[in-house]
């Protein structure tokens, strides 16, 4: 049967019918999508208007808990925290991560097993690590002020410290992530054509001139998808920040993620948590935006 | 079936309190038949609910752990099964509150801690009032014996209203802890003051050896009792008549420098970060010669596998303050759920929970301060404990001067966060009387707002 041979009325109305055919069949997926996603999306859009704290009767305030937001300090100083956070969580990752896929790249006796041990890190449970990890830092009975005492530096207060908190912490988030950064750069080396390689050492390129000018804009790609990845992780961070350091000192490791977890789960505040799970949804969203963007453009050198 | 008419016809309740009247009048001088005599009366029996289930919702501590190691008992008693959940005090809290607030509670019986809950739970009435319970002569074992609850447990179980929506189990006060031995090295006495605190500690002090003269909480939140602690010694308050806070007056002020001198000069490095976990395990290692904190926290100092100090430890009470010596207080108990369907099962829970057995098993196990002052009578729990007697002397001369160690409003977590900040930015080098202006600014609307709600 074939829509040609059928006057155009009829066709069109099969068509139609086609359509509605169609709809019929991702109604399931409409369903799902709408009852696990739109709804509580819109439901924390509406609570955002209401001044409630759970215990007591809700107002509406309209945009009032944003107001609110605008001018609080210590919400302010949690987005700095988050971007201060990500930054070094996310750029040290991938600085090191390429280097360690460099050197994995080549060939070297037990590379295999080496690349196991390597990935190791990403398999454990964040939680765990960060058990382990705030046992290390310990001032006075931790593992790594007793590093620093055996090469004779001075002991560190690493994240009791406001100071040092956030750097000790992206450590931490260093040694949990690096191996991905690695992996997804070491799939980017294997799939490099090796003719530009060779011409460029006719033509008596250093090795560095090589890294520089072939390998890493060929890498590129991947390390954007590397970076796109490690930047929303970094962005939501909770359990590594929340088992350390609950934030503190004071609030010096504060990120939005755990003052919006202090509003909802500890002062009950629904309202303002919602209204700052919006300005956390629209900063996510604007990053991965700019690093999508930046995607485009690595596509094309 | 026996369940079927669990309350009776008005007719039939009657009958059963003059029965249980003439019960009691005829056999209450013969200690232990009381609850016999009832059965025999069929006034009041621990079986009558047989075949029910309830839901208990506990928080992780040694003293959940030791009821639930006990439920058998509660289920061989009265034929009723039990439900129970288990989780760390935070988890617990929040999943309560998110419950409640829902109308509907998976739970019957509630572990509820005072310091924190019972503003929250008392102003939206979520727990049941048990004075009706207690009055119902079929359901409340005559041996329940108001009396030998403390005065202290009561007050914490009362609400302002009148209401006792929960039996009160521990209380908590705060003491310190102190190394005798380091203390007869540099021979120091004992503080008898506030500012003899501050002195042992800065002569106690001693970096070099790694030994810090004093140390307590300084992570926010949790660091707040420890400056209570002080404050109120100092006559303060943190709440006036009027619903204002006092906490920038001179007495937190004065407060709030004691706890930054003891923390910032004579504490551990990183203090600022240390929950009483840390500040725990410095003292069991030695290297720490105060730690101020509350007495549950004894069982491990005195534990060869955990501590270096077994033996050495000293339990001292709070020294007076300037205006009055006070032990800053935490307490917990349980409560049964508002929205609970099985309430008479429950008040059978909450007696047993209660009575003088499991009360003298938790000071046996140093798993708390009992309410019940009969299980500092109990010469066996006397016998098998597993700290020494000093602990008891000094817990029972602290529950004696001990008014709570946190204003009873319902944003306690709040609370104790923005004060809990200040503090820790005080450790670390900020002015007391302007972080604590700062922190009462910041407070003082969110209790209002939760006041007239």
């Amino acid at each position: 049967m074939s829509t040609i041979v059928m006057p155009p009325a009829r066709g069109a109305r099969f068509l139609a019918r086609r359509r509605r055919n169609y709809y019929l069949f991702i109604a399931p997926a409409l369903a799902v999508v709408g009852a696990v996603i739109v709804f509580p999306w819109l439901f924390t859009l509406w609570m955002s208007a209401f001044d409630w704290t759970i215990g007591s009767a809700a107002h509406f305030v309209g945009f009032g808990n944003y107001q609110k937001l605008a001018t609080n300090q210590r919400f302010l100083e949690s987005v700095l925290h988050t971007f201060y956070f990500t930054a070094l969580a996310v750029a040290a990752p991938l600085v090191l991560g390429t280097a360690a896929a460099m050197i994995f790249h080549r060939e070297f006796p037990f590379r295999g097993l080496l690349r196991g041990v390597f990935v190791m890190p990403m398999m454990a449970t964040p939680v765990a690590v960060a058990l382990v990890w705030t046992m290390m830092f310990h001032p006075q009975q931790g593992v790594l002020n007793y590093l620093l005492s055996l090469v004779g530096l001075p002991p560190s207060l690493w994240v009791y410290s406001p100071m040092l908190v956030i750097p000790s912490l992206v450590m931490v988030e260093v040694w949990h992530w690096t191996p991905l950064v690695m992996l997804i750069v070491l799939g980017g080396l294997a799939a490099l054509p090796t003719e530009p390689y060779e011409s460029a050492r006719l033509d008596g390129a250093t090795e560095w001139q090589l890294f520089r000018y072939i390998t890493l804009p060929l890498v590129a790609p991947f390390i954007v998808v590397a970076a796109v990845i490690r930047t929303i992780d970094a962005l939501k961070t909770f359990d590594t920040i929340y088992v350390i350091t609950g934030g503190g000192p004071g609030t010096a490791s504060e990120t939005i993620n755990l003052y919006l977890y202090l509003q909802a789960f500890a002062f009950y505040n629904i309202g303002t948590a919602s209204a700052v799970v919006v300005v956390f949804f629209v900063i996510v969203l604007a990053l991965a935006l700019l690093l999508l963007h930046v995607r485009e453009k690595t596509k094309w050198t | 079936m026996a369940d079927q008419d669990r309350f009776g016809g008005p007719e039939n309740q009657r009958r059963r309190l003059l029965q249980a009247g003439l019960g009691a009048a005829a056999l209450g001088t013969i200690p232990g038949a009381g609850q016999l005599a009832a059965q025999a009366q069929g006034a009041f029996d621990w079986k009558r609910f047989k075949g029910e289930k309830i839901e208990v919702f506990l928080v992780k501590s040694p003293r959940g752990d030791l009821l639930t190691k006990y439920h058998k008992e509660f289920e061989d008693m009265t034929g009723i099964t039990v439900g129970s959940e288990m989780i760390p005090e935070q988890q617990q809290r929040q999943k309560a509150v998110i419950e409640f607030n829902s109308g509907n509670t998976s739970f019957d019986v509630i572990a509820i801690s005072y310091h924190v809950q019972k503003r929250l739970f008392g102003k939206n009435k979520w727990m049941e009032d048990v004075r009706p319970l207690v009055a119902d002569k079929s359901l409340t074992d005559p041996n329940l014996d108001f009396a030998d609850f403390s005065k202290g447990g009561m007050a914490w179980a009362t609400q302002p209203d009148g209401r006792i929506d929960s039996l009160p189990f521990n209380i908590d006060p705060w003491v310190i802890y102190y190394n005798k031995e380091l203390f007869d090295a540099k021979s120091v006495a004992y503080p008898k003051s506030f500012p003899e605190i501050v002195d042992a500690a800065a002569k106690l002090n001693d970096p070099a050896k790694g030994v810090s003269g004093f140390v307590a909480r300084g992570l926010k939140n949790a660091n707040v009792p420890v400056w209570s602690s002080f404050l109120l010694g100092y006559g303060g308050t943190f709440i006036d008549a009027s619903g204002k806070l006092t906490t920038d007056n001179a007495a937190a002020i004065d407060a709030a420098k004691m706890y930054q001198t003891l923390l910032a000069k004579s504490g551990p490095q990183g203090v600022a970060g240390f929950n009483w976990n840390e500040a725990q395990s410095l003292f069991l290692q030695g290297k720490a010669a105060m730690w101020l904190d509350g007495i549950g926290f004894a069982q491990p100092l005195e534990d060869p596998t955990k501590s270096r100090i077994v033996g050495k430890v000293g339990y001292g009470v709070m020294p007076p303050g300037p205006k009055q010596q006070v032990s800053a207080m935490f307490g917990d108990g349980e409560g049964i759920s508002s929205f609970s369907k099985k309430k008479g099962p429950s008040w059978l829970y909450l007696q047993w929970a209660s009575n003088k057995a499991n009360q003298a098993r938790m000071l046996e196990a140093a798993a708390g301060a009992p309410v019940r002052s009969s299980a500092y009578a109990n010469a066996e729990a006397l016998a098998a404990l597993k700290v020494p007697k000093a602990w008891v002397d000094c817990m029972l001369t602290s529950a004696r001067i001990a008014q709570p160690g946190l204003p009873i409003i319902a944003p306690v977590t709040e609370f104790r966060d923005i004060f809990g900040i200040a503090l820790t930015n005080m450790i670390n080098g900020a002015d007391a009387a302007a972080e604590l202006k700062k922190a009462t600014a910041e407070f003082q609307p969110v209790l209002d707002k939760s006041e007239k709600a």
